[in-house]
């Protein structure tokens, strides 16, 4: 199983920007969530997050909040998003990073996540109610269990904080590119530019930008801008949700790989 | 879990540390947008909290706006009524927040919070809700202020609190309903958290209880602590000396805390907080939190939590909208830890028992947060030697619950 790092690294060398899909474990069931995975492996995904559900995203859009309600009806657990980890990550070239809000993690035990996802085949590690502040219980054990920590900068973040995260960001820094929740939004606004710009000046560590990008054109531009790697998720989620599971698939494929050839016709 | 344990009767402990933490409670757990936001807040705080311009401000209002300072009012016909055949028995006073401004103690820190607002330059205030006491302050004083008010609040409880969500927009607030989860407290949280991480450079969140990530809940504790402060004036008047129980009602904790703080470190004084035990706190169906809790994080803060064994938050019941609320203000769960202040739960029936007792007994009409504290005396005064004092925070007013009661009353 690659690390994030060493997927990151890899694509840098071939001057290549990595597609990282979203999608929520559970939504509309498990077996729809593991064939998606594969899909995306071989539609172009570099490197794929998985979503574990949670009761209250607190940086979440409704869309992402819908799927995770849905499959938490459905009794999907924490357990359950490991298992599916576990089966099918062999099957996969892209490295999984797990998405999680940080209570289900406490509740499990810190240490005993992490290692349980790391056997499972997870490399990598996105909590977004943790900040560079609450992040040392996380960082240190990951670190020791072979687990990367994405940190996340933000437009808010003042030039001191984005560097103190930089510094301690793993596998690749998380830029996200709007003051809001996840979800689609129509324009990617020219601020994270200015963004991808500080960041680059403090860290030679790969950015990825999410947050709020939708459809190739941005994704296009989100790359030459400057970004390592392009995250998109509700627009993931969404087309997962709608109509039955194998045209949902469809929908998918279609839309990754047209991700994926945004950011590769130079 | 690295989590250290928390070393035992560390009372003196009053203000969190760096990190916003009262032992191990407490923290800034949300998303890097708002860090920044954060320490605005906390930077504004610590400058103007000692300001005498900003001081006089906050005191003249709170004088000729609100109408503190709130009585303490010994309630004569309840200490009779649980009084021994001897006449001897529990002096059973009222702290009287229901008679400010509004009709509760919301408005203390809503008044507090909207001038720091102004100072930091923000025009838009948005704030959550679940009885409505705090969105009626809120829109309050963003209607004294001229200021763009947004207020979430939960479907359910909209429908419970129909009165206040008619006053709030009557005030010119903007009422947003929140659909998700059970449609309460917990969800207008979350929603009001979302806004706050999209407008955050323009928007102050005023957010209503000891909760939430620091600097929250010491900001709400500071600008609710003059309840206890006003307490121990009037009792020094009164009997010259201190109270020797404190007794109020528990959601996320503010009225509480406003009554504990300024009594933390006199050993002398019992405090005791009520939280809402619902349909019973073996059932499913409570708030009871400290009671029946585990250590976790919810908007923003570790404190203690209802949760199920994967770590998801449960939807909590209780009969009172503004008790409603599945996590606990993190003071509040280290001064259970540390021992210094006790807890307990009072049932959804047993609340209208109490609201019903005070309405009769004083002519008073509690809110049914307030009589899940009145209610407790029922239990608490027969364990009790001799003639202790007690001191109830009376934290607001009934006629917002007078419909919703209405409904479980048979009055004839």
């Amino acid at each position: 199983m690659k690390s994030v790092s060493d997927c990151m690294t890899a694509l840098r060398d071939r001057a290549q920007c990595a597609l990282i899909p979203f999608i929520t474990a559970g939504d509309p069931d498990l077996d729809t969530t593991a064939k998606a995975l594969q899909v995306l492996d071989r539609s172009g995904a570099d490197l794929i997050e998985l979503g574990v559900p949670y009761s209250d995203p607190l940086a979440d859009g409704p869309v992402i909040q819908a799927a995770a309600a849905r499959a938490l009806q459905k009794g999907v657990r924490l357990e359950d998003v490991l298992d599916l980890v576990q089966t099918v990550s062999p099957t996969l070239q892209a490295p999984i990073i797990l998405f999680t809000y940080y209570n289900p993690i406490l509740n499990r035990g810190i240490e005993n996540f992490l290692t349980r996802a790391y056997e499972a085949g997870a490399r990598g590690l996105v909590v977004p109610d943790l900040p560079l502040e609450e992040m040392d219980s996380v960082l240190q054990p990951a670190a020791e269990i072979g687990i990367e920590v994405t940190l996340l900068v933000a437009p808010t973040s003042p030039k001191d904080r984005i560097q103190a995260i930089a510094q301690n960001a793993q596998g690749f820094i998380y830029l996200v590119s709007v003051t809001g929740v996840t979800g689609m939004r129509s324009q990617i606004g020219s601020r994270v530019q200015d963004l991808l710009m500080d960041l680059r000046s403090v860290t030679d560590k790969p950015i990825g930008v999410g947050f709020g990008i939708s459809e190739p054109s941005q994704a296009r531009q989100v790359m030459e801008w400057g970004a390592d790697a392009v995250i998109v998720g509700s627009a993931f989620v969404k087309r997962l949700a709608e109509g039955e599971p194998h045209q949902a698939l469809e929908a998918v494929e279609t839309f990754c790989r047209s991700l994926k050839a945004s950011l590769e016709d130079a | 879990m690295t989590l250290t344990p928390l070393p035992i009767n560390q009372t003196s402990v009053q203000q969190p540390d760096a990190l916003g933490r009262y032992g191990k409670f407490g923290g800034k757990y949300v998303p890097e947008t708002l860090m920044p936001a954060l320490s605005e807040l906390e930077t504004a705080f610590y400058q103007y909290r000692h300001d005498p311009e900003f001081q006089n401000e906050l005191q003249g209002l709170l004088k000729d706006y609100v109408g503190r300072a709130t009585p303490l009012y010994f309630a004569e016909r309840l200490t009779t009524h649980f009084a021994r055949p001897d006449g001897t028995g529990p002096q059973i006073y009222l702290k009287r927040e229901d008679l400010n401004h509004t009709g509760a103690h919301k408005i203390n820190n809503a008044l507090g919070q909207v001038l720091l607002a102004k100072r930091m330059g923000k025009q838009r205030i948005i704030a959550e809700t679940g009885a409505g006491q705090h969105g009626v302050a809120t829109a309050t004083v963003c209607a004294r202020f001229g200021l763009e008010c947004i207020i979430y609040m939960g479907v359910h409880d909209m429908e419970r609190q129909a009165l206040n969500v008619f006053r709030m927009r009557l005030m010119g607030a903007e009422v947003r309903p929140v659909e998700a989860g059970t449609g309460t407290l917990k969800d207008a949280t979350s929603e009001a958290i979302r806004d706050w991480v999209t407008n955050v450079e323009t928007t102050h969140y005023i957010l209503g209880s000891v909760a939430g990530p620091h600097p929250y809940p010491m900001i709400v504790r500071d600008f609710q602590a003059i309840i206890g402060q006003e307490t121990r004036q009037q009792a020094q008047e009164k009997w010259g000396g201190l109270p020797d129980i404190l007794l109020a009602c528990v959601g996320g904790g503010s009225n509480a805390m406003g009554l504990f703080h300024e009594f933390v470190n006199e050993p002398s004084v019992r405090l005791i907080g009520i939280e809402a035990g619902g349909e019973g706190v073996d059932s499913e169906k409570h708030a009871a939190t400290l009671t029946r809790g585990r250590v976790g994080v919810l908007h923003g803060a570790m404190s203690y939590l209802l949760q199920d064994d994967d770590g998801q938050v449960v939807e909590p019941h209780s009969i009172s909208a503004g008790l409603d609320y599945p996590g606990v203000g993190p003071e509040h769960s280290f001064l259970k830890d540390s021992g210094r202040a006790e807890y307990y739960s009072i049932t959804d029936a047993e609340a209208l028992e109490g609201l019903q007792l005070l309405s009769r007994l004083e002519g008073i009409i509690p809110a049914l947060e307030t009589a899940h504290a009145i209610a407790h005396l029922s239990k608490l005064c027969p364990q009790l030697d001799g003639s202790p004092r007690i001191v109830i925070n009376c934290s607001g007013r009934g006629d917002k619950d007078m419909q919703n009661v209405a409904k479980y009353l048979d009055l004839k």
